[in-house]
């Protein structure tokens, strides 16, 4: 058992763990929430899936030891009141049924569209093949993904630019 | 566990499947009575605040006024007119937390808007037998639910009536007012409930006639979305109640293995690990967290006794399969005479052979339950609350009454929540602790819990006539029989799952269908759409087969052989030949058949009635790779009146994935006793980019609804087969396809 600080949408919470345990269990059961789900314990169905310093990652096999100090995102903190593009594009697109792998694949697509706006149908593949839904919703997935690319909404982090200097002795 | 569900079969009322439906509309074993609810027992069946969840935890809005108009134990409506609808089937993603109030909404002439869901608690004596399965709940709830809307319809009609003072006669309803034509006056249901609660409910409300439907038939979106969308919907899994525990069970490998040993204070070297409690032949490790609990359990080394199973194998099963074909069944369907008419015609003989198959929810299963000492309280993702009711009490020494139920939503239920035993765990481990506990199942332990759709192993021979079409067919069936497991309903050596579900429409002299039950030790389970998964598949791709034999192309033969406007009895459904082969044409022309096809590309075809509806689907399939690639699915499907063409859209999506995942990738194999698959990796699922297009054309008439949730599952795989037949010449005889079959 050793404490760790970890930051979880923004917010700071101190555990007192197991540095093997999994990011997932400790989420679930230890701050309770609820929203990333159990699917596999082993990287294979994409249910678990966090953002990680903005990464898409499975927290069923990530050590708390190693996500402590980093900046982690759940559903919980994606958006307020369902306002992401994914999630909007989720809505309208009327994606889920029983819904348990639906968390993890919005995760993994808000990612995938930070890194690419406009991704094609093999990106798609790529990222979201590695996720599950038993209850074979992934025309509808599509579909959505598309959707919230094309509605603008998300974009890469504008290039940084030099900060404007002030004219030398002059006032502004 | 073979204790636990003896119990369940020895109650009275059984939940039934319902693989055919009788015709009488008004037919309905689980038609709640339409009567008032008193606001002490509204009260009680609410879960309220869904009482015991730890703050934070969103929870379904209800209604914030305490409701005034209760007319019937479906809906009631507050004072701001706030409509809640009770939803008394279990929510897996079929979409009943919809498609329910939908049903009532639309004769309520509620504004939609307005409309929020409630889950029922467990509770047989207002909602009747709430078991979800069988694609039933549209079946059987069609008219109660309109029933519950028409009569409060007609009571907030009479209410606003004599508030002006004019007869109820000159008004009507409309999207949550009522209205007065002549005067223009109007009143929203808010303003009409506290005098609508005084009255007295009618008995036999008028129902709307379908023309005038504006809700119903129209794809509105799910009332459940949003929250699957944000982390705070709640399944079984997300279950949090103050004090809980998690726990994880060492269970029998084998089935009929003994416990042997375990190492106790390993476990509770595990920081984090309570209690080790051992019940029947499993053993519980419970901890603060369900990590812990894992670990804890591993470190303990559970040695087994394999038992009388310990040589139990899928070659064995094979054997026995065999031999049982061989020692011949029971005969349920005898037309002519097949053996006379196989000697006189071109003959083919086959066999076809099916694996165990998983259930596989992306929700492994559990259950958090807290035992009191004359009392439980259960929060279960499960399709059979009245049988968890049972279950647990008869496990822990209370009564059924005394056991309070949440049905929460669940991660996919498809069969395989229509047991209690991972309840019955809970409850077991609960009571030893003296605390709330959630048991819950790893992967592994899912995918090796033992409750599979049956193997089965298929004897087929047809014959066709000199002009090539069919003279003669039979069909014996080798396969457990889930009702002799389950309910000992099994009579005279027939499973009368299995008749309702293995059909044959098409016009042949001469016919034989058998049933010879062949038992294992492995529990077999209903797995969406049960035996049509086997004897669809085996029926329509022996017609494929037979097709060839007599030189017809596979689709004009049994657009032929459907000919005649027949109808056929089956158990207590009326199937209609014209509505199967309407559904086949209409599946056959979307998809374009006969058209031609980029080289290398085939097209399958394959049509079943069963649960109520009728699906046909054409598969455009080619072979890449030494793999089979599908590219296409169109679907077509009559399911009668329906309720909502998206969500059909959907489950005929959802149909064709998990139809494709048995064809192409799945068994459950058994070695040594033990089942060798654990985790996705050895059973895989079906994944984005093997993801067909798939379109679905739904059927419009005034038929008596049928069931979506497992009609498509029967007709995926043998298109897909088919068109691999067409490709290669080959028939696919077993399943999954590996690549050997297709060189």
């Amino acid at each position: 058992m050793a404490n760790f600080t970890l930051n979880v949408n923004g917010k700071s919470h101190r555990v007192d763990v197991d540095p093997d345990m999994p990011l997932l269990w400790v989420l679930r059961d230890t701050l309770n929430l609820t929203g990333t789900k159990y699917g596999c314990g082993m990287a294979l169905c994409g249910a678990c899936t966090v953002h990680v310093n903005g990464e898409a990652t499975r927290s069923c096999i990530t050590p708390v030891s190693e996500a402590a100090g980093k900046k982690i995102t759940t559903i919980e903190g994606l958006s307020l009141n369902r306002s992401h593009p994914v999630q909007l594009a989720w809505i309208a697109e009327d994606v889920p049924q029983c819904g348990y792998c639906q968390v993890g694949m919005i995760m993994t697509t808000a990612a995938l569209l930070k890194a690419k706006p406009k991704p094609t149908d093999a990106d798609i593949d790529e990222a979201l093949g590695e996720h599950i839904c038993r209850c074979g919703t992934y025309q509808r997935i599509r579909r959505a993904v598309h959707r919230a690319a094309k509605s603008g909404a998300l974009s890469p982090a504008p290039a940084k630019r030099p900060a404007k200097r002030a004219a030398a002795g002059g006032a502004r | 566990m073979k204790s636990l569900m003896k119990s369940a079969a020895s109650r009275g009322a059984a939940f039934r499947l319902r693989s055919d439906t009788p015709t009488n509309e008004a037919r309905s074993v689980n038609a709640a009575p339409l009567t008032k609810v008193s606001r002490r027992d509204f009260l009680r069946i609410v879960p309220t605040a869904t009482a015991g969840l730890v703050i934070g935890i969103h929870l379904p809005r209800i209604a914030q006024a305490s409701p005034l108009f209760k007319p019937n134990a479906y809906l009631c409506i507050d004072q701001m007119g706030i409509v809640t609808v009770i939803v008394a089937r279990s929510e897996m993603g079929q979409g009943v937390r919809t498609s329910i109030p939908m049903l009532v909404a639309e004769e309520l002439e509620a504004d939609w808007n307005k409309v929020r869901i409630e889950p029922a608690l467990a509770n047989k004596d207002l909602y009747g037998d709430q078991g979800t399965g069988g694609s039933d709940s549209i079946q059987s709830l069609f008219t109660p639910l309109r029933q519950a809307g028409a009569a409060a319809r007609e009571m907030l009609i009479e209410a606003a009536a004599k508030g002006w003072n004019v007869p109820a006669s000159e008004c009507r309803a409309r999207n949550g007012m009522v209205e007065h034509p002549p005067s223009g006056k109007r009143l929203g249901f808010a303003g009409c409930v506290e005098e609508a609660a005084k009255l007295p409910v009618p008995k036999e409300p008028k129902l709307k006639d379908p023309k005038e439907f504006r809700i119903l038939g129209t794809p509105i979106k799910r009332l459940d979305t949003p929250s699957k969308t944000d982390g705070t919907a709640i399944y079984g899994i997300d279950v949090r109640v103050p004090g809980m525990m998690f726990a994880m069970v060492a269970r029998p490998p084998v089935p009929g293995a003994k416990l042997q040993k375990f190492d106790e204070p390993a476990a509770h070297k595990i920081a984090g690990v309570k209690h080790v409690v051992r019940f029947g032949e499993s053993v519980a490790v419970v901890a603060d967290n369900s990590w812990s609990a894992r670990q804890g359990r591993d470190a303990m080394n559970v040695a087994w006794d394999d038992g009388p199973n310990a040589a139990l194998s899928s070659a064995s099963i094979e054997e026995l399969f065999k031999q049982t074909s061989e020692k011949g069944g029971v005969a349920w369907r005898k037309d002519g005479d097949v053996e006379k008419a196989l000697q006189s015609s071109k003959m083919l003989n086959t066999v076809y052979h099916f694996p165990f198959l998983a259930h596989a929810p992306m929700e492994p299963q559990n259950c958090t339950a807290h035992v009191h000492a004359d009392s439980a309280e259960l929060w279960a993702p499960t399709q059979v609350p009245q049988d968890v009711q049972e279950a647990v009490a008869g496990a822990i020494g209370l009564k059924p009454e005394q056991i309070k139920v949440h049905i929460t939503l669940m991660g996919g239920g498809f069969g395989r929540r229509l047991f209690a035993d991972y309840a019955v765990e809970a409850a077991q481990v609960s009571k030893a602790v003296g605390a709330p506990v959630q048991v819950l199942w790893t992967r592994e332990d899912d995918t090796q819990g033992h409750y599979y759709r049956p193997a089965s192993y298929h004897r087929m021979s047809g014959g066709v006539d000199a002009n090539g079409w069919p003279l003669a067919y039979r069909h014996q069936v080798v396969s457990p029989s889930i009702a002799h497991h389950h309910w000992s309903s099994y009579k005279d050596g027939l499973d009368n799952v299995v008749v309702g579900q293995t059909m044959w429409l098409y016009e042949t002299p001469n016919v034989h269908l058998e049933y010879a039950m062949a038992n294992t030790p492995i529990t077999p389970a209903w797995w969406r759409a049960v035996y049509t998964t086997h004897c669809g598949f085996a029926t329509e791709c022996f017609v494929d087969e037979l097709a060839k034999l007599g030189g017809k192309d596979p689709y004009a033969w049994r657009l032929k052989l459907l000919e005649g406007n027949r109808t056929m009895k089956v158990r207590r459904t009326e199937w209609s030949t014209a509505r199967l082969r309407n559904v086949l044409e209409l599946a056959a022309t979307k998809a374009g058949w006969g058209k031609p096809l980029p080289k290398g590309r085939a097209r399958g075809i394959a049509c079943y009635p069963s649960f109520g509806s009728y699906a046909a689907h054409v598969a455009e399939v080619s072979i890449q790779d030494g793999a089979v690639r599908v590219h296409r699915v169109t679907c077509a499907v009559d399911c009668g009146m329906h309720v909502n063409p998206d969500i059909i859209a959907a489950q005929m999506e959802s149909s064709v994935v998990f139809g494709l995942t048995a064809v192409l990738h799945d068994a459950i194999t058994i070695e040594k006793g033990r089942v060798q698959q654990s985790n996705f990796h050895d059973y895989p699922m079906l994944r984005i980019h093997e993801m067909p297009v798939v379109e679905t054309h739904i059927v419009k008439n005034t038929e008596r609804p049928g069931g979506i949730g497992e009609p498509g599952v029967a007709v995926v795989a043998p298109a897909v087969a088919n068109a691999v037949f067409a490709l290669t010449g080959k028939p696919v005889r077993r399943l999954p396809i590996r690549a050997e079959d297709l060189a």
